[in-house]
């Protein structure tokens, strides 16, 4: 069995962002970067199938991004992942999640892998698309949004369950396969420094626009969302500290929240 | 391409989901502008109820696909469903609510049918040629993005819960029912059961109103406070991932950026300091009160309104104050 896990170099959770010059992107300079939590689950999920089985031949990642997203490859490798992919290309610099989805699907199609693992959501672009997207245009059935994952004796399907609004479904599901990877599946083991010495042995596949065939046609019809303009989140207006004992001022807390904010 | 706009009516239980009312709104102000139609799309198995409370103000046509192999969701089927009505209306924008279902099943579709896609959108409208063009949080709110779409391809967009408002007035729709085709390999998931979480307790993702707790709530036993406060204003209990991770609550109930997304119309947050990736689950609230016996803690930038004690003090007269107003109308 083939496992291909797609990951995403994001800014570090903490950043503070600040919109550059031109107003459509952050900027960069002095951002931590790190590899997107969800996919971090997407990575040990992988690497935890390997080790519970005999059957998992290899497990690939593969990340679209600049020269730097390489470290997210290499962080991926150390944790256990084989081999890596790298897409990169000027060419591909402006694409929206939907052309992104397109592009991997591309690399991807004649790689026979049987399981594709992603994080449910990138902490960036907050968008979520491109693991249904990919699968859909892999023509593969996807779980989204899995919090558990159990691959069955046989290798040729899995039951994962999946977190919806108030409630946890139960799906089977015949593989290849898609499966988004949601906070609770499982938690990225650090990886260790001589796995990281090791990890920088290990090969990594890099994809130019030449690789993909009619790159621009393909394209062309799919997504094509554009960033427009980027400004700082909308700012709240500024609160009140309501004062008094806590009797007194939940009192008057209530009163405000009936009359004023008409919340309750 | 016509100038209709289409709704995902999205329905569980034979029950419309509020989000999904709530798409109305903004769809009737596009269609206004392009001078096409509202159309919903209900999908499901036994849907005449769900159908029905989609005859609101605004709507001029409801299609149903219905069939027994769509009572639950399945990522694939009712991918198929959705592209059949949208082959059938042919619209120029498609909303979906940014629930769960709404963000699994939109990019399948976009993809499907070379759309452009953007997600949890907070504003939306068209420019001077008719393109859809939409704001939308990211960088985990700490950012606003607007995005412009193609105005030669379907554009879809899902829409954050509590954007806009449903309409509160009946409609005189015309429904009419498509036959489900099942594609090929739609078989290939199975729903095998769906176990609703927390029992009876109403989930973070669907409450009007939220009290969440922190790493101060101390244990498990005390969220009790939280639960009986949760009660009396009908809410939901959410969490810090601090509270969540020491064991407090479930992950379930986990508000944040590893979390869930909230927007509920109020959120009281009791002992939580607010860090940036617990604000980025739910500085989208109308209204934020923040529990915090440190006045320096960043939840207070965001809130409304904030009472510096200590949460084991207000949570308990809290719940007596709203009990006594409850009792009082
Ligand atoms: C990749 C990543 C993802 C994350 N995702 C999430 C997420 O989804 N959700 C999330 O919440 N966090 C998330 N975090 C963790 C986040 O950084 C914080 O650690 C966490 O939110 C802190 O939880 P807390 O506010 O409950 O605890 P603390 O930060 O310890 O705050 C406790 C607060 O309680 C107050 N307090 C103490 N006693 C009382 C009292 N008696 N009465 C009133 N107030 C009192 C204190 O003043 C303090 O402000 C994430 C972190 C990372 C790195």
């Amino acid at each position: 069995m083939r496992i291909l896990v797609l990951i995403k170099q994001v800014p570090d959770s903490t950043t503070r962002i600040k919109i550059a010059a031109g107003g459509t992107d952050i900027d960069r300079t002095g951002v931590k970067l790190v590899v997107n939590p969800f996919d971090e689950f997407a990575i040990e999920q992988a690497v935890r199938l390997r080790e519970a089985r005999s059957d998992i031949e290899q497990i690939t990642a593969l990340t679209v991004g600049p020269a730097k997203a390489a470290e997210a490859l290499r962080t991926a490798l150390a944790v256990g992942c084989d081999d890596g992919i790298h897409i990169q290309d000027d060419a591909f610099a402006g694409f929206d999640e939907l052309q992104t989805a397109r592009l991997i699907a591309t690399a991807v199609k004649d790689g026979g892998y049987d399981l594709i693992l992603v994080g449910k959501q990138e902490i960036d672009l907050d968008s979520g698309h491109v693991g249904p997207a990919v699968a859909e245009f892999l023509d593969l059935p996807h779980v989204g949004t899995a919090v558990k994952f159990e691959l069955a004796a046989d290798g040729k399907s899995f039951t994962a369950n999946r977190r919806v609004e108030g409630a946890e479904e139960t799906v089977q599901v015949t593989l290849p396969a898609v499966v988004t990877c949601e906070k609770g599946l499982c938690e990225m083991r650090y990886p260790s420094l001589p796995n990281l010495m090791k990890a920088k042995k290990k090969p990594i596949k890099q994809v130019t626009a030449a690789d993909v065939p009619d790159a621009a046609s393909l394209f062309a019809s799919v997504g094509g969302t554009k960033m427009a303009d980027l400004q700082p989140p909308p700012s709240r207006p500024p609160g009140k500290v309501i004062p008094g004992e806590p009797e007194e001022a939940v009192k008057e807390l209530v009163r405000l929240l009936r009359e004023e904010a008409k919340a309750i | 391409m016509t100038d209709d706009i289409l709704i995902f009516a999205e329905q569980r239980d034979n029950r419309i989901h509020p989000a999904a009312l709530q798409l109305v709104t903004p769809a009737r102000a596009l269609a206004d502008k392009t001078g096409g139609q509202v159309v919903a799309c209900v999908v499901g198995d036994q849907i005449d109820t769900a159908a029905a409370a989609m005859n609101v103000a605004g709507v001029n046509r409801i299609i149903t696909i219905s069939n027994t192999s769509l009572a639950v969701y399945s990522a694939t089927r009712y991918r198929t469903a959705l592209v059949a009505a949208a082959e059938k209306v042919q619209p120029r924008v498609l909303l979906l609510p940014a629930s769960f279902m709404g963000r699994d099943l939109s990019p399948r579709v976009a993809a499907r049918l070379s759309a452009g896609l953007g997600t949890d959108v907070v504003e939306l409208d068209l420019d001077g040629d008719g393109a859809l063009e939409i704001h939308r949080p990211i960088y985990n709110g700490k950012a606003s993005a607007k995005l412009t779409f193609a105005r030669d391809r379907l554009a879809i967009a899902t829409v954050r819960a509590n954007t806009f408002p449903a309409p509160t007035d009946g409609g005189a729709a015309a429904t009419e029912s498509l036959a489900f085709t099942p594609g090929a390999g739609d078989d290939r998931i199975t729903v095998k059961g769906i176990e609703r979480a927390g029992g009876e307790v109403k989930d973070v993702a669907e409450a009007d109103i939220i009290v969440a707790g922190g790493r101060a709530l101390k244990n498990e036993q005390n969220f009790a406070l939280l639960y009986k406060l949760a009660k009396e204003l009908d809410a939901a209990v959410g969490a810090s991932r601090a509270a969540c991770d020491a064991g407090y609550q479930p992950h379930s109930r986990q508000v944040g950026l590893t979390g869930k997304t909230v927007t509920p119309k109020l959120y009281i947050a009791a002992g939580i300091s607010g860090a940036i990736q617990h604000l980025a689950g739910m500085r989208g609230s109308k209204v934020i009160v923040n529990i915090n016996t440190d006045p320096e803690a960043p939840l207070a930038q965001v809130a409304d309104y904030t009472i510096q004690h200590d949460l084991f003090k207000v949570i308990p007269a809290l719940t007596a104050e709203v009990r006594a107003l409850k009792a009082q109308s």
